[in-house]
């Protein structure tokens, strides 16, 4: 099944060129704050396109995709400070708890349609945030996990080390979108897809609908969860900002800036949102006014993502020489 | 948990008439936000992200009239007229704009608004807690009832919202607006056909709720501490009320917010850390034997 998908060729290389290029860009431009930026963009990266796995493939709109972000941040952290276990075991714990929450919210939230699913997985969300800022002696409360994350080293790999930080953050960001590309060319993608267009023909053709969203639902929350991972490890803790429902408010952006129509759309999203937010809070202490007046703006006026506009363009020239050509 | 506390209150007569009041306070002022908020989802299939927000203005327009003229009754109606306007200003030239996209555009409409509106509040009235003082009129000693404690201003505040209530009812069901309205929200192809213009329904149920969550605003601003996130946690208290009673009914978002007021405040003498979690597990549970809600249509 892995082998046989046409473009897979395609996608391994231009991944490997990614990768190539992101490890090498330290070196050509040496810069703290742009190491900052992408792994910060990683980590957003990582959530958004999660997020459109629901959003744009399975027609799913979640409104609570933020609890996992925050989940996994705190899973992490708490793995790692709490329990003292290696980095990979934490990882893996965090994988396994996020899918485990997956599993549980999901399977309330999946039996309702359309804006009560949106409801309800918001609803989760400020349940999970509530528990955060209320239970103080494990999560600090509304002061976050403090103290830092201990990062002891792992195969030779120690992420106390800002370079090794940053390799490790564009690694894990391009294996994670590889694979979830690889699953939405996969049939089971399709199969999303169809459940999207017509839930009813997908439900006619023997589809368990329930089953192939539950399942979409737990793999985008363990991506979304290893957004937060790299985002707690990249600040040393994790805050209550993390489970708040502004952090899903920003997913949805992303991936309408970026674009759900494409695959990489909401990592481009994630790029424009990071680069956006930077500049406004260098330029004002208004992040709202500023932020919300762009989404706006966005909303009202462009109403398309960067990469529809540039899907468009491709399209409409293709479609042109197609005539003239014959 | 405190369930020894809670078996306490239960069995005394003057805990349960305290704590029914304050249920029933926190329920009615819930049920003037989700009230507006069902209405506009039921007839225009929009869901207003940003009622807490106008609840909020609401709080805080009260908060600066009441500073200025010194009469809560001015305040409160000022609250209510002002969110009003501002309602129907972000109905015609902001959301009106996006009901043909998908709920992802009305979504991020409603999310910009709902950081600029917090973000201004911060920069008007400043980021710390503000809190607006009860009027000299109600500053009287509590009322007894079988040994339960109840201000005046509670008494006060559960008979404004049941006339409030009965006036909603009444402009639902015996206007040509509540009419209209209702036909808007079953068939509003066929409501254009007739004549009418829906575009300005859509806007009269708009601004109908938002004078409600105004009015609820400018209502609850002498109890409660006002605060620019404050309409973001009433917003998500409306959802769960809407959800419980069904989505579009008027008369389950009354049911649903009394039901959510009382779990509130007997929660909060059993289950003070988890009063928050005992209203999502309500919401799941009847989400689960009930999807639609308790007393919503199916599908």
């Amino acid at each position: 099944m892995f082998a046989t998908r046409p473009n897979l060729t395609r996608d391994l290389i231009i991944a490997a060129a990614a990768l190539i290029v992101l490890l090498l860009l330290p070196y050509v431009w040496p810069s703290r704050m742009i190491n900052d930026l992408v792994i910060r963009v990683s980590a957003f990266a990582l959530f958004a396109t999660s997020l459109n796995l629901l959003v744009g493939y399975t027609g799913m709109v979640s409104f609570g995709h933020g609890m996992f972000f925050g989940f996994g941040a705190y899973a992490f952290g708490l793995s790692m400070q709490r329990l003292g276990v290696s980095i990979p075991t934490a990882i893996l714990i965090t994988i396994v708890s996020s899918a485990l929450l997956g599993l549980v919210v999901g399977a309330i939230s999946i039996r309702l349609k359309d804006i009560y699913f949106s409801f309800i997985t918001l609803a989760f969300q400020m349940l999970l945030y509530s528990t955060v800022i209320a239970w103080v002696p494990l999560t600090g409360g509304d002061q976050g996990l403090m103290g830092g994350i201990p990062r002891p080293p792992f195969l030779g790999i120690d992420l106390s080390i800002e370079s090794h930080r940053y390799a490790f953050a564009v690694t894990l960001v391009v294996i994670g979108l590889l694979a979830m590309r690889q699953i939405v060319e996969s049939p089971f993608g399709y199969t999303l897809r169809m459940i999207r267009d017509n839930t009813e023909r997908a439900t006619f053709l023997g589809i368990n609908v329930f089953r192939a969203k539950l399942t979409a639902f737990v793999i985008a929350g363990v991506f979304g969860a290893l957004g937060g991972m790299v985002m707690a490890l990249f600040v040393s803790g994790a805050y209550p900002e993390f489970v708040n429902w502004t952090m899903s408010g920003e997913g949805i952006f992303m991936i309408m800036l970026g674009g759900l129509s494409t695959f990489i759309g909401p990592a481009a999203g994630a790029v424009i949102l990071s680069l956006l937010n930077d500049v406004i809070t260098r330029g004002t202490e208004h992040h709202g006014l500023v932020l919300g007046a762009v989404i706006l703006l966005f909303a009202l006026g462009l109403r398309k993502g960067v990469t529809d506009f540039i899907a468009d363009w491709f399209r409409v020239r293709r479609e042109a020489s197609s005539r003239s050509g014959g | 948990m405190n369930l020894a506390a809670l078996t306490d209150c239960l069995t005394s007569a003057s805990c349960l008439v305290t704590q029914t009041t304050s249920g029933l306070i926190i329920g009615m002022l819930l049920f003037l936000v989700a009230a507006g908020l069902t209405l506009i989802f039921g007839v225009l299939k929009v869901v207003n992200f940003t009622h807490g927000s106008f609840y909020m203005l609401g709080a805080y327009l009260a908060l600066t009239v009441n500073g200025l003229t010194g009469s809560y009754f001015l305040a409160v109606l000022a609250a209510a007229a002002g969110v009003a306007a501002f309602a129907f200003v972000f109905e015609r030239f902001f959301m009106s704009k996006v009901y043909g996209s998908n709920v992802l555009m009305q979504l991020l409409v409603c999310y910009a608004f709902i950081l600029i509106l917090d973000d201004a509040v911060k920069i008007i009235w400043g980021p710390e807690f503000k809190s607006m003082g009860m009027a000299s009129a109600f500053q009287q000693p509590p009322i007894f009832i079988a040994g339960g404690i109840i201000p005046v201003f509670y008494l006060f505040l559960i008979i404004v919202t049941l006339i409030i209530s009965v006036a909603l009812w009444l402009i639902i069901t015996r206007t040509r607006f509540g009419t209209v309205v209702r036909a808007a929200a079953v068939n509003p192809s066929m409501v254009s056909a007739l004549g009418i213009n829906t575009g300005l329904v859509y806007s009269g149920v708009f601004v109908l709720g938002g004078m409600l969550a105004g009015l609820a605003g400018g209502l609850a601003a002498p109890v409660r501490s006002l605060t620019a996130g404050m309409g973001f946690s009433i917003l998500i208290e409306s959802f769960i009320v809407t959800v419980i009673g069904g989505m579009g009914s008027i008369a389950g978002a009354l049911l649903g917010s009394v039901l959510i007021g009382l779990v509130r405040s007997f929660g909060s003498i059993g289950f003070p850390l988890f009063v928050e979690g005992l209203m999502f597990l309500l919401m799941a549970v009847i989400l689960i034997l009930k999807p639609s809600g308790l007393l919503g249509k199916e599908g």
